[in-house]
């Protein structure tokens, strides 16, 4: 670890209210991210991890503590200007895939190069390489429905990098896996890590998933543990 | 804006087609009866717009709004018919009939009756009225109790085809011509000798002059000296003003076609709304995962108004192609000014098509609008939580 931290916490806290009832999911945060990390958050359900997850996405915003993700000002950004910051910097992998399934595997990792300034061309030739590095060149053509589940996630790894994002986020991506396709994805992001420096943060309650990271951290009752 | 691919929206509809194809279908039902109600008033308005000629004039009494309720005495047509600027035939006759218009109660092939009008005309009548082309029988003979009828007319009322009779006056009046005028105001009348209507009415008038001028200019100066004289008591009106002016008697139904068009428009947004908004709720996640990847409110809210659209395209397309075999078909209504039956087609133009899917894609717009706000109002952060 080395440099600046891409992404850096302190005191970071987040409280739902539901109600007259206050829900305090994350309690006093403090964390780094370096560039290249392969950062794993365990816990179990209820711990706050997905809620830290869209934190740092930008999707959530933390109740209270300091946030500070590639010296963008988070909180104060509005809801399409995260958006168009998302688009360049994240690369999101959902726990159940959110494939479109109209569109084919080439259509869904095409999606976000939609919103750059590529020209069809490129934009074809930057499709075939992430779904290349996922190891589906034979299946561009083929929509979800006839995909595996590991193969679906592992076109969605394919949307999440096609961008080249500064750190792709991933939500419990083994989650509605076998254990066969489950280790087919966590070796995609492990060589995405270790053969192209990609920085992944990845939440899981599966210890087998964390192992793949260099980084564990424990969050319980909305705190963090690092082991 | 609109940076989601097509082939999402169309992919999507086609997912969900049986709904996507009762929603087009609604809308195109509309589209149809919208079509249909302005090919009928076009229909309607065109059998007047397009009867007459700039260089013919009608004259009537001072007053009378149209021929039916005008009279007046005919030593006035030898004045008329001498006046300077009214062409000359080969033999140089002037180009001038007198003609007197009489209404007659006549039975429907359906069995209910209605008013027709009755022309009675000269010879010089016919020369007058060249769009009348006789395609069964033959010309009427003057001094005989024979009648011309209408294809139309021939076609809706009993006892008007060729070599029936029918009678009404003091007399038996024998059908020996069916005529067309290719859909003028002309294709609503019977025609008969003017003298023997005039006795048979004992009615010594005339109803109308039916005149040519040599020009526009010589039409202008008969028309400023028939005003201009009080003495006869007459006006002169071109022959295609006075069929644009009975264009009155289309506003009833006009105003029902709005009517209609609005009432039903407004089911098809429902309609179309309803099917847009179940199209967001199911595809929440689809729109969270936009959202997440960077797709702006605005591209998600451009993006399903593109959907509304579609399936309003889809109904106006096929709106259009229902009410199509309605063109041509023939059909009356009543002339309130004309106090008879006035026979039409309904005509659906391109401009009918173009205003059938304009409203089409309007019912889309709006039926789509606040589906297409929820979708892109959805918030990333509920969506994930679920």
């Amino acid at each position: 670890m080395t440099g600046q931290p891409l992404i850096e916490m302190r005191g970071l806290s987040k409280v739902f209210r539901r109600d007259s009832v206050e829900i305090r999911v994350l309690n006093d945060i403090d964390l780094q991210v370096h560039e290249g990390d392969f950062i794993s958050l365990m816990g179990p359900s209820g711990s706050g991890k997905t809620t830290l997850l869209n934190i740092i996405a930008g999707i959530d915003k933390p109740t209270g503590g300091e946030l500070r993700v590639l010296d963008a000002d988070l909180l104060s950004m509005s809801e399409d200007a995260l958006a168009t910051w998302r688009n360049h910097h994240v690369g999101f992998v959902f726990q159940h895939f959110n494939l479109i399934p109209v569109l084919t595997a080439s259509g869904n990792v095409e999606l976000p190069l939609l919103l750059t300034s590529l020209s069809r061309q490129q934009r074809r030739d930057h499709v075939v390489t992430a779904l290349k590095l996922v190891g589906l060149s034979d299946r561009a053509d083929h929509y979800p429905r006839q995909l595996s589940g590991g193969q679906e996630q592992r076109v969605a790894i394919a949307r999440a990098i096609v961008t080249d994002p500064t750190f792709v986020l991933a939500d419990e991506p083994t989650g509605d896996l076998d254990a066969e396709s489950a280790e087919e994805v966590l070796k995609v992001l492990a060589g995405l890590n270790q053969e192209f420096k990609k920085t992944i943060i990845l939440v899981t309650h599966d210890p087998r998933a964390a192992a793949y990271a260099s980084i564990c951290h424990h969050l319980d009752k909305g705190r963090l543990v690092r082991q | 804006m609109i940076k989601i691919p097509l082939r999402y929206n169309i992919g999507s509809l086609l997912a969900r087609w049986p709904g996507t194809l009762m929603t087009a279908g609604g809308i195109g039902l509309t589209v149809a009866i919208v079509v249909t109600m302005m090919a009928l008033v076009g229909g309607l308005e065109s059998t007047f717009i397009e009867t007459g000629r700039d260089n013919q004039l009608i004259v009537i009494r001072q007053g009378s709004l149209n021929e039916v309720n005008s009279y007046f005495n005919r030593d006035l047509f030898q004045m008329i018919r001498f006046l300077p600027g009214v062409a000359k035939d080969d033999r140089g006759e002037a180009l001038a009939s007198g003609e007197i218009i009489v209404v007659i109660n006549h039975a429907r092939m359906g069995g209910e009756s209605s008013n027709v009008l009755v022309r009675g005309l000269s010879d010089m009548g016919f020369v007058l009225h060249p769009e009348a082309k006789i395609v069964a029988g033959r010309r009427l003979n003057p001094g005989l109790r024979e009648i011309m009828v209408s294809r139309s007319l021939s076609q809706r009322f009993q006892s008007m085809a060729l070599g029936d009779s029918i009678r009404f006056a003091r007399s038996e009046w024998k059908v020996v011509g069916i005529f067309d005028t290719g859909g003028t105001a002309y294709d609503s009348e019977v025609w008969a000798d003017y003298n023997e209507i005039a006795q048979d009415w004992d009615r010594p008038i005339y109803s109308s002059i039916l005149l040519r001028a040599d020009s526009p200019a010589a039409a202008d100066q008969i028309r400023r000296r028939v005003a201009d004289d009080q003495r006869i008591n007459l006006q002169a009106i071109s022959q295609r003003q006075y069929f644009a002016e009975q264009t009155s008697s289309s506003m009833g139904i006009r105003t029902l076609g709005f009517f209609i068009a609005v009432v039903m428009g407004i089911g098809a947004c429902f309609a179309a709304m309803n099917m847009m908004y179940g199209a967001v709720m199911s595809r929440a996640t689809e729109i969270a995962a936009l959202r997440a990847i960077g797709f702006r409110r605005r591209s998600i809210l451009a993006s399903f108004l593109v959907e509304s659209l579609i399936v309003g395209a889809a109904g106006g397309i096929i709106g259009c192609i229902v009410a199509l075999p309605m063109h041509g078909v023939s059909t009356g209504t009543a002339n309130f000014q004309a106090f008879s039956e006035i026979l039409f087609n309904f005509r659906i133009t391109p401009a009918i098509v173009l205003r059938g899917l304009l409203f089409a894609l309007t019912v889309g717009v709006l039926g789509g609008y606040l589906p297409a706000r929820r979708a892109a109002r959805t918030r990333l952060i509920d969506v994930m939580r679920e």
